[in-house]
């Protein structure tokens, strides 16, 4: 994976299991505990065998990082990641609502917000959806481009998309 | 204490109090958590007069548990239990999905549920944040429109109780379907529409308290180990083991419908008339086809046995549930005659809307129709239905009129053996002989006589659990499909599928401690530990209920219908012998410590320290050696 310039997780909803193994581990690493409200990735599951997983898009134009008021939000250089600056956040919720797919929450036990922040490069959210060879999520080379931002959708649009893929157009009405 | 979440939540619904309780850590080392624990809680509450409770009465405890390892073995679930209304005696029944991660991120282990609610309500937990809310807009209401209301009310409430937080997840939910709510004793506690837990008959118990749900975000981590880098390890060996199953991760068990017939000859067709069939149309390959998902799975699941079927064409359009599982397939399908995929797909998922139980519904549905066949019901009987063999329509009407218990329907939800009774003495003929079950509990759908498939002679008829496939008597005790094995799976609380392979079950000892830090060895588990458990359920199976006494000589029997020889197929001729019998449950008695009239022995309770248990059974003892 490493050997990407920089990383984009490439989401397939109709894939996902549901097995949450993306949460665990994604808890583990930045937690140090198995903690499914904190981990970065969130599956969504508003219908069942509609299983969303939940995660920032990295944006070209990275909204949320332009109207933090505390400038606790920034952009890696080296992933291009949006990096959350634990200190510096004050829970205002301002990214929330300039993100065009409502990705960040604010931590369940301290008042600062949550973004993947890519494990640096070698997301494990990936490796465990890989190990077990689902694939819903998969790493792709992130180049120049608008497309990104369109992944960035709340889990509503992403749960009304699927269920119809899925289930059928009677079903759209579902959320 | 380490890998407890630390509380349990006692709600008594008649006076609306809710209260945390604590358990010492003594009890919790006896009796782990889920089907142990409840067997603990249970014998201590009602053991002193359990013949008299009535498990649809007010006095019944409804029992939601998770155990120690629930969460962190791949595969988390949840147990209920209670006093059972089909065996009068303790089931620890479990099911998936993540009610059982949430409740523990909430910092509860578990729920004990006593009284009975004015009117339908549901319980609402977030975090330790708890509600009892008015459930009378969803009552009567199915399984699918049940969640969907639920999820819907419940991310709208956490939204605007903490709001600026975020899109809030869903919380996760278990509740009961008409049938549940009907007192049907062959409802289901329900969750994510198609998973349930089934053997027992909780629903019924879950709506003879007016209770319809049980709702809960938890938003905590999972509790303290302790060895974390050690249960890491755990896991990721358990994963790298069930990634490897290819059969069950392909096709779930949904491979068997057409495989335990066709190779076993151990499958229910036609209410056990016959084990065998060749029905190629009810094959794997034909039931992918209606998979929109090829790998579902609960909460930390390598192995994601189920998989989303949908009926997108034709006259059953619109039906949706899991694979489905090969119970489900078996019990729904050729046990009825039925082998086409979309009749079986279509008739499992109105069984999960109605919160029946596919295993008991389908059991009591192909008894009916055995009738039907044999001139005992007609037509007049069952309002009008043609209950033929394969025909999809009349099952669906039938299972209607269980889960509402119009007509027949209202005799039929009193499950195969209560219904057997019933009609014989309205009919005046004998029909318990067509009744497959085993302590009033339909047995699972994997036979014995063609001695191809892995239930013995015992295994049903000693287990505490009755016809539950998932809870077996096998010897020796440490066999690895033993009830033994099963008591620690129910007890953990998680799933037994990621633990078929004998390298994942050792780990298990291993896995304990590194959660509790417990040293629990395979020595302290099949000799003490699982013993206490096993006695405590096989106590209250025997002190029975106010409808219905078990008397090992007589009921620690095999169905009548397993003497006949299967009457087709490769294994044509083959049968079950009475001195077979006889002989195999004596050794079983014996080896678990059970006497010649299969009671436990004094000595063997003494030793376990369970004197209030042989204080009830030296009255049972007492009055066998009367008759």
């Amino acid at each position: 994976m490493s050997e990407l310039e920089h990383v984009w997780i490439a989401r397939d909803y109709t894939k996902c299991s549901g097995c949450r193994r993306c949460e665990i581990v994604c808890s583990l690493s930045h937690e140090g505990k198995i903690w499914p409200e904190a981990s970065r990735v969130r599956v969504f599951m508003l219908v069942p065998g509609i299983e969303v997983p939940h995660l920032c898009a990295q944006c070209h134009d990275y909204p949320c990082v332009d109207v933090c008021p505390t400038d606790a939000l920034s952009v890696s250089k080296e992933t291009e990641a949006v990096l959350v600056d634990k200190e510096k956040c004050i829970a205002c919720g301002d990214c929330i609502d300039a993100c065009p797919g409502k990705v960040p929450f604010i931590h369940p036990a301290e008042d600062y917000a949550v973004i993947c922040d890519l494990c640096g490069g070698e997301p494990k959210c990936v490796e465990a959806c890989r190990a077990g060879g689902w694939n819903a999520l998969e790493i792709l080379e992130r180049e120049e481009s608008h497309t990104f931002k369109l992944y960035a959708r709340t889990p509503e649009e992403l749960t009304r998309d699927t269920i119809v893929q899925l289930y059928g157009e009677e079903w759209k009405e579902e959320v | 204490m380490l890998g407890y979440a630390g509380k349990f939540l006692e709600a008594d619904l008649s006076t609306e109090n809710t209260k945390d309780v604590e358990f010492s850590e003594e009890v919790l080392r006896q009796y782990i958590g889920g089907r142990g624990l409840a067997a603990k809680i249970l014998w201590d509450r009602l053991g002193r007069h359990w013949e008299t409770i009535d498990p649809l009465g007010p006095e019944n405890l409804l029992l939601l548990l998770t155990g120690p390892l629930t969460g962190f073995v791949p595969g988390g679930r949840l147990c209920v239990s209670g006093k059972s209304p089909q065996s009068n005696g303790i089931v620890g029944s479990t099911v998936g999905g993540e009610f059982a991660i949430d409740l523990r991120c909430a910092g509860y282990d578990g729920i004990i549920f006593a009284g009975r609610a004015e009117k339908p309500v549901y319980l609402f937990i977030k975090d330790s944040d708890v509600q009892i809310k008015d459930a009378s807009h969803i009552w009567g209401k199915d399984s699918k429109e049940t969640l969907r209301v639920l999820v819907r009310e419940g991310r709208k409430e956490l939204g605007s109780r903490y709001p600026g937080r975020g899109v809030w997840k869903e919380p996760s939910a278990v509740y009961v379907g008409p049938a549940g709510e009907n007192a049907v004793r062959v409802s289901v506690v329900a969750a994510k529409w198609a998973h349930a837990a089934g053997y027992g008959g909780y629903g019924a118990v879950m709506g003879s308290k007016n209770l319809k749900a049980v709702v809960a975000k938890g938003t905590g981590p999972f509790p303290e180990v302790a060895d974390q880098e050690k249960v890491v390890q755990l896991i990721d060996k358990i994963l790298e083991i069930n990634f490897k199953s290819t059969v069950f991760r392909r096709w779930g068990t949904g491979f068997a419908g057409y495989d335990t017939g066709a190779r076993q000859s151990s499958e229910p067709v036609r209410n056990w008339q016959e084990e065998w069939h060749d029905e190629k149309s009810f094959g794997a390959d034909q039931f992918e086809k209606f998979w929109v998902k090829k790998y579902w799975a609960d909460f930390g699941c390598p192995t994601s046995c189920l998989k989303v079927a949908v009926v997108k064409s034709g006259p059953l359009k619109g039906a949706i549930t899991d694979n489905p599982d090969y119970e489900n397939q078996a019990y729904l399908g050729p046990n009825l005659g039925l082998f086409k995929p979309e009749e079986n797909i279509y008739l499992t998922a109105l069984i999960d809307d109605l919160g029946l139980c596919g295993i008991q519904a389908g059991n009591v549905l192909g008894f009916a129709a055995e009738l039907y066949q044999r001139g005992i019901l007609a037509r007049e009987d069952l309002d009008g239905v043609e209950l033929q063999w394969g025909n999809v329509r009349a099952f669906a009407t039938l299972a209607e009129m269980v889960a509402e218990r119009r007509g027949i329907g209202n005799v039929l939800a009193e499950g195969t053996y209560r219904a057997a009774v019933k009609l014989s003495e309205l009919k005046g003929v004998d029909v318990l002989p067509y009744a497959v079950v085993s302590k009033g509990i339909g047995i699972g759908a994997h036979g014995m006589r063609s001695g191809e498939d892995y239930p013995e002679y015992e295994s049903y008829i000693c287990s505490v659990q009755g016809g539950d496939h998932t809870s077996i008597a096998r010897l020796p005790i440490d066999h690895g499909d033993s009830e033994f094995r099963a008591m620690l799976y129910d007890s953990g609380v998680f799933c037994w599928f990621n633990f078929f392979d004998d390298e994942a079950k050792e780990l298990l000892w291993d896995f304990i401690e590194a959660v509790t830090g417990w040293q629990v060895t395979p020595e302290d588990w099949f000799n003490a530990t699982a013993r206490r458990i096993l006695h405590i359920q096989r106590a209250t199976l025997l002190l029975g209920g106010p409808d219905l006494k078990w008397t090992p000589k007589v009921h620690d029997d095999i169905p009548s219908r397993w003497y006949e020889p299967l009457g087709k197929g490769p294994f044509k001729g083959k049968a079950a012998y009475r001195e077979k019998l006889e002989e195999a449950r004596k050794e079983y008695w014996e080896a678990v410590g059970w006497d010649q009239n299969g009671i436990p022995t004094s000595d063997e309770l003494g030793r376990l320290g369970l004197e209030n248990v042989d204080k009830r059974m030296q009255e049972l003892r007492e009055n066998s050696s009367q008759t």
